[in-house]
């Protein structure tokens, strides 16, 4: 294992940022694993530290195979999850919509050009994702659709369910998005939780990398059964959305079957306790996001079902 | 004659309070042509507070003069407003990235929708922007390059410095301006001054554009000012000039002013070795239109932007 700094950035009043890498195995560039890109992704900063301390032991067995190299990258912007914020600490703008980077641009975009430049040209690109809106997701992976996909690629996880999605606009400036437009095969992990660390999503999600990286021939690896995963398009999920405002409690877990008609949550009014909203599934299926946080606004995406 | 109150998007918070998103519409006269003056939509930028109150106080005071409905929307973003902050305060979001959203999706999709749905139809509509706190701005409509013909006559009509002519980039298709003109509805996106700030100066000389401008359209009968040319960058390069160094950019330039390349426009100073670690220079010829406020920068931070002149080098 090496450890080198791939990208510094000076700061006026604080030690100079240095973005670490984690290089195992020599030769052809066969994967790279991104984790926080932003100032709350603990858990996907966690995930790699675990993946440094597996492909360690994998270093010393003699397990990684000759003439591959993988590149783990834990944590980005540890300057914004020092000071407890999101995105960059000075401008509060996202280094995961600065891709593909300009080194003569703005700071963010110089540092995603000072990552890009790293990672770029590995066949494999796996980031570590969250989701915006404080919630816990079913383990699982997700690719864009850049016309660059082969989405069969995603059961080599072993995660119950691949996910693929559709580019929006804003899509186009995310690192999973410009792996694939130069040609690196990206997905995305989504180990349930964010800010908080989850042992079991974690071990679940370091399995998944290991098991890709296994069967693509880079390391080998003895994992748990894998599930066999099931190839979903976005579009064809459903997202249940809160009706009214309030107090919000889930009665399902994610993970759980359910029927069309179920109550999945109720929302009750925050001063007299009384319920003012079933939340009901729409759908049968398997829920695979759940909203996490006490209070909710009307028209938040509480559940999501895979259908 | 109606002057009125509207809430045109409307949700509910978790705890005792709705968010709305309001307008005031001024109307009078037979007319149906519609003026929509928007802003608010980042909550760091307040230019279009000021102007928004200069025009809804002076139509109201003069509305004989008008034929035809001005809707004046002050506050896409309200909570940002009122906390100070540049996204939707609740998801970090830059809710100028959520366009078209959508009637079916999430809280601020459905609000974003509404909003699309309400301003869509007008004969033209002004997305009025301040910078952000970084940066000043000249008084300035930005365009991409689609978009410039249909655009342009109607920016000339603003009283405004200048006209920018940018290429489109796709993630600019999630903004309101972007939505409205593929719409078929004409949006000029103005950015003027500072953020967290009033520049009366700024906000007078597009408050004489905006009269102008419904005196154009055939709305307004009454007094207006005479407009001046922007200067339209087509044609010309834009210089951008980003700190290298970390430290306190201290400008030796002035914000409009003619430099030649290589001139010296600032320092970034270091004030813990009292050092000078950056001489910053003109990367090219022109006028300064852009120009660093906030003081603190890092590798990378936007300092300055510079209009080259025109082919064969004089300024207009």
């Amino acid at each position: 294992m090496k450890r080198k700094v791939l990208f510094s950035m000076k700061s006026p009043y604080r030690e100079q940022l240095d973005v670490i890498g984690f290089r195992f195995g020599h030769g052809k560039k066969s994967a790279a694993i991104v984790g926080a890109m932003r100032g709350n992704e603990v858990q996907q900063m966690y995930v790699c530290s675990r993946m440094v301390q597996e492909l360690k032991k994998l270093e010393a067995k003699g397990r990684i195979a000759e003439d591959c190299e993988i590149m783990v990258i834990p944590c980005v912007n540890y300057y914004s999850m020092n000071i407890g914020k999101r995105f960059w600490a000075m401008d509060n703008t996202d280094i995961n919509r600065m891709f593909p980077g300009y080194d003569q641009g703005e700071t963010t975009q110089r540092i995603a050009d000072g990552l890009f430049s790293k990672i770029q040209g590995y066949e494999y690109g796996i980031q570590l994702a969250s989701f915006y809106q404080p919630g816990n997701f079913l383990p699982h992976v997700k690719m864009m659709d850049t016309g660059f996909t082969n989405s069969d690629l995603m059961k080599d996880f072993g995660l119950e369910y691949g996910i693929i999605r559709k580019p929006r606009p804003y899509d186009t400036t995310t690192l999973n998005y410009n792996w694939q437009i130069w040609e690196t095969k990206a997905f995305s992990v989504y180990a349930n939780a964010t800010d908080v660390i989850d042992e079991n999503a974690a071990d679940e999600a370091v399995y998944a990398i290991l098991r890709f990286l296994d069967k693509q021939g880079i390391i080998t690896a003895n994992t748990p059964p894998a599930y066999v995963t099931k190839l979903i398009d976005e579009s064809k999920t459903k997202q249940i959305r809160s009706e009214a405002a309030g107090v919000f409690k889930s009665l399902i877990s994610i993970g759980k079957r359910v029927e069309r008609g179920n109550v999945l949550g109720i929302i009750s009014d925050p001063f007299d306790g009384e319920v003012v909203s079933e939340i009901r599934s729409m759908v049968s299926g398997t829920i695979y996001f759940e909203y996490c946080t006490p209070l909710i606004n009307s028209n938040t995406v509480c559940f999501k079902i895979i259908k | 004659m109606i002057t009125m109150i509207e809430t045109i998007a409307t949700a509910s918070l978790a705890v005792n309070e709705n968010l709305n998103i309001q307008k005031q519409r001024i109307a009078n006269g037979k007319s149906r042509k519609r003026l929509s003056l928007v802003t608010g939509t980042h909550g760091d930028e307040l230019e279009g507070q000021y102007l928004a109150y200069m025009i809804g106080s002076y139509l109201n005071e003069n509305i004989g003069h008008l034929d035809g409905i001005v809707d004046i929307y002050p506050a896409l973003n309200p909570m940002g407003i009122d906390s100070i902050t540049r996204g939707v305060p609740m998801f970090d979001l830059d809710m100028n990235r959520v366009f078209p959203g959508s009637k079916d999706g999430t809280m601020i999709e459905m609000i974003c929708a509404s909003i699309v749905d309400d301003i869509a139809g007008s004969d033209v509509c002004v997305d009025i922007h301040s910078s952000n706190i970084f940066l000043k701005e000249i008084p300035q409509i930005r365009m991409s390059v689609p978009t410039a013909p249909a655009l342009l006559p109607y920016a000339k009509m603003m009283n405004v410095d200048f006209v920018w002519i940018h290429e489109s980039a796709t993630v600019l298709e999630s903004t309101l301006a972007h939505t409205l003109n593929t719409r078929g509805t004409k949006t000029l996106v103005v950015e003027m001054g500072v953020g967290m700030r009033i520049t009366k100066e700024y906000c007078r000389q597009l408050f004489d554009g905006i009269l102008n401008l419904m005196k154009e359209l055939g709305m307004w009968s009454g007094e207006t000012a005479t407009v001046r040319e922007p200067i339209v960058s087509e044609g010309r390069e834009v210089g951008f000039v980003n700190s290298d160094a970390a430290g306190i950019f201290v400008p030796c330039a002035d914000f409009g002013d003619t430099v030649n390349e290589g001139d010296h426009i600032g320092d970034v100073v270091d004030p813990l070795t009292s050092n000078v670690v950056e001489k910053v220079e003109a990367v090219c010829s022109g006028m300064i239109f852009t120009l660093r406020e906030y003081p603190v920068v890092y590798g990378g931070s936007l300092l300055a932007r510079i209009l080259q002149p025109s082919e064969g080098g004089a300024e207009e």
